[in-house]
């Protein structure tokens, strides 16, 4: 595997993958020193154009831990505010060595035409509204570490919120997909792409009527310029028919699980503080952010056998 | 070159007649059409066309303003590659082709490159920016008969209407981009599933369509003739076969990219892909290669869009709209096979010359006493771009790779050849 830039080019195979080498990568974080030379001399660049938490931290956590020196580029101190391009700063970056780069950027595509112009591996870390693939990994292995379901068959999962600009959403519908979960989208049709046809999903405009069936209950965060837009009214209103509320926990099986990617906008999609509804995944999710980018990174610079070792 | 020159054995198509013959040139006129014709030159021509020059309507020369991209005189001779005798000089140039001077000055840089007739138009709006009409009547006075906000339509339908009215007392065409700008923002492609897929904000059909029917029906209270610019959707097609039909005075032409490329391109995140409008389905190509068969649209138009290296790197979202169109126009027509080589003919030369009144001087049968703006082209020669070769100072084109058929042999202007065997003389 050169790059992980989408579920799609992953395919079902990739993600088992993945999924398993995950295991290992838990099974070192698990250990008194979670750390391994696996990435010794390996040097991985994240490329974070736009704001992250978990996703910039988890990446260099997960290289720290196999070893790899990392590089972290700063755009707001970066020759990028004197006006050079993309190209010339993946180059530059590239000749001083580096063999993945971790990249975040608002623009769809951007991992695609920064792989032409580096030989180093690209991971997407999330371009505009279009793909974040380790985020459906986190969440899939997730799902599988609470349910121990290998796989998703007859599983109903229902994703609730802003479809329309999420990327989240588009590879977690992918991820699920794949390993045989059936996925509802709840949304207004104004927070939904505008043909959907195609794609292996129901669609339901009323969140109290999946709520019982839902094995997985999964909130997307709705950004407040969304209102501007004029995508909802207002948040008030998108919060009262689309938000998770007490009264809609209880409407939930006892066995459902609740998540959210983060970060979260309590008072919006999260009426609820997380930590009083019962079955949520949502600080797992963040845990086991680390182990899915461990593996990621050495399925894409690891020699493949040395995971052994102590550092 | 000086002297005559005879094009030899090649296959004339005028209005009314389409036989193998011999062309004599001379003096700027062609001279004499006949077999066994003798001159200072020749120029062989078996197995091809023999047509007048083609007239493009719609093309970005970027000069003034972005010369990085393009210059009059590198778009003047992609322009002679492609077996263009003239063409319409976009006004969104900066400045922008609003005022006398700026309409001289573009006219003369076409004169010193001397290798097309550079047709300026003229603004609708001043400064394109939609709020007041440019000075039209003065425009006119200076020459130019075809006006434009191209890259933006007129957004106010009360000022499109003002602008129609004020150019019927002036024998001038207004052309229109389609877009209402409130449905298009951001947008990045077709809306569509491949849109949805890649989360990219979409273009949607309706913010051209609600423009050309607002316009047909501005046309039909004003009286005004007008062109409507690289129609791309089928209920576009549709609403403009509607409006011929009920005999109002409109036009319309399509570009090569959006009869031969479509949405999924996209998929590739180039944005040597991204155009406005954009490229649209198969579905919309059938209607555009109907309507090219049943006469609603009129002519084809390149669009031609230089954009330099480093603005095309840029992401999807960022990356300005355009693809080059001069060299390629009639190889990617051609290869798609829409249409009869005597249609084309027609679509790249007959009538864009009368849609942008320049039809005393090009788009005339190859005949004598008329003058000689030709283009001599092989219809069955397949060739591939080489980017390295082209004439366009910048390289955005999205055929590279693909396999083209038809191809330019050479160009005459005004009596001189531009093109001489595939190459530029100039």
């Amino acid at each position: 595997m050169k790059h992980l830039r989408s579920i799609d080019e992953l395919g079902l195979d990739g993600l088992n993958k993945l999924l398993q080498l995950t295991d290992h990568m838990a099974e070192i974080n698990q250990r008194p020193v979670p750390k391994v030379p696996a990435l010794r001399g390996r040097t991985v660049a994240s490329l974070f154009f736009e704001d992250s938490t978990r996703t910039r931290l988890s990446f260099e956590t997960a290289a720290k831990r196999l070893s790899a020196d990392t590089m972290t580029f700063n755009v707001s101190t970066s020759s990028v505010n004197k006006g050079e391009s993309l190209r010339d700063t993946v180059a530059t970056i590239t000749d001083m060595g580096v063999d993945a780069f971790v990249v975040r950027h608002k623009s769809v595509g951007i991992p695609w035409q920064i792989s032409a112009w580096t030989t180093a591996s690209i991971i997407n870390a999330g371009d505009g509204a279009h793909q974040h693939p380790t985020q459906a990994l986190v969440d899939c292995y997730t799902i599988r570490e609470a349910t121990h379901a290998q796989n998703f068959a007859g599983m109903k999962v229902t994703i609730v919120g802003d479809i329309k600009h999420s990327r989240v959403a588009r590879s977690n519908i992918q991820a699920f997909s794949l390993l045989g979960a059936k996925v509802t989208l709840v949304a207004p049709p104004t927070l939904l792409p505008p043909d959907i046809s195609h794609w292996p999903v129901d669609v339901s405009h009323d969140l109290d009527e999946v709520l019982a069936e839902s094995d997985v209950l999964y909130m997307l965060r709705l950004q407040s310029e969304r209102m501007a837009q004029g995508h909802v009214p207002t948040l008030r209103e998108y919060s009262e028919q689309y938000g998770l509320t007490q009264k809609r926990v209880l409407g939930l099986r006892s066995n459902a699980i609740v998540m959210h990617p983060g970060p979260m906008n309590r008072g919006v999609e999260m009426q609820i503080d997380p930590s009083d509804v019962k079955n949520s995944l949502i600080h797992r999710q963040v845990a086991n952010g680390v182990s899915v980018r461990m593996a990621v990174l050495f399925e894409l610079l690891g020699s493949g056998s040395n995971l052994g070792g102590q550092a | 070159m000086s002297g005559s020159i005879v094009i030899k054995n090649g296959t004339i198509i005028n209005r009314t007649l389409q036989l193998v013959v011999d062309v004599k040139i001379e003096n700027g006129f062609v001279a004499e059409v006949g077999k066994n014709l003798k001159g200072d030159t020749q120029l062989d021509a078996s197995g091809c066309i023999v047509s007048s020059g083609f007239v493009d309507l719609h093309a970005h020369l970027r000069e003034p303003g972005k010369e990085e991209a393009e210059t009059i005189e590198t778009g003047s001779r992609a322009g002679a590659l492609g077996g263009y005798t003239a063409l319409v000089a976009m006004p969104n140039t900066d400045p922008p082709q609003d005022s006398v001077a700026v309409i001289d000055f573009v006219r003369e840089q076409g004169k010193r490159a001397g290798l097309v007739d550079v047709v300026p138009s003229g603004c609708i709006t001043l400064g394109r920016l939609g709020e007041s009409l440019a000075p039209m009547a003065e425009l006119a006075r200076a020459g130019v008969t075809f006006f434009t906000d191209d890259g933006n339509g007129v957004q106010d339908a009360a000022l499109m209407r003002r602008a129609l009215e004020y150019a019927r007392g002036l024998g001038v065409t207004l052309a229109q981009h389609c877009e209402v700008a409130e449905l298009t923002k951001g947008a990045v492609m077709n809306e569509c599933r491949c849109c949805t897929d890649l989360g990219l904000p979409g273009w949607p059909a309706i913010a051209e369509e609600l423009m050309v029917f607002r316009d047909i029906e501005l046309v039909r209270i004003t009286g005004a003739s007008m062109h409507f610019l690289h129609l791309s959707t089928k209920r576009s097609v549709e609403l403009v076969r509607a409006g011929k039909r009920d005999g109002l005075p409109i036009t319309a032409e399509v570009t090569p990219h959006h009869l031969s490329l479509t949405e999924e391109l996209l998929g590739s995140y180039n944005p040597v892909f991204k155009v406005n409008p954009p490229l649209r389905s198969a579905g919309d190509i059938q209607a555009l290669k109907a309507g090219l068969l049943d006469g609603t649209i009129d002519a084809i138009a390149t669009d031609h869009a230089p954009h330099p290296r480093r603005d095309k790197e840029m992401s999807l979202d960022m990356a300005p709209p355009g693809m080059l169109g001069l060299e390629t126009a009639l190889g990617v027509v051609l290869a798609e096979g829409a249409c009869e080589i005597r249609d084309i003919v027609a679509l790249m030369s007959w009538n864009p010359a009368k849609i942008a009144r320049i039809d005393k001087t090009h788009g005339c049968d190859v005949a004598a006493g008329n003058k000689a703006n030709l283009c001599v082209f092989d219809p069955e020669l397949t060739w591939s771009i080489d980017i390295n070769r082209l004439a366009s100072k910048s390289v955005n084109t999205p055929y590279l790779g693909r396999t083209l058929r038809g191809r330019v042999r050479h160009t005459i202007f005004n009596g001189s050849p531009t093109v001489i065997d595939g190459q530029a003389r100039r």
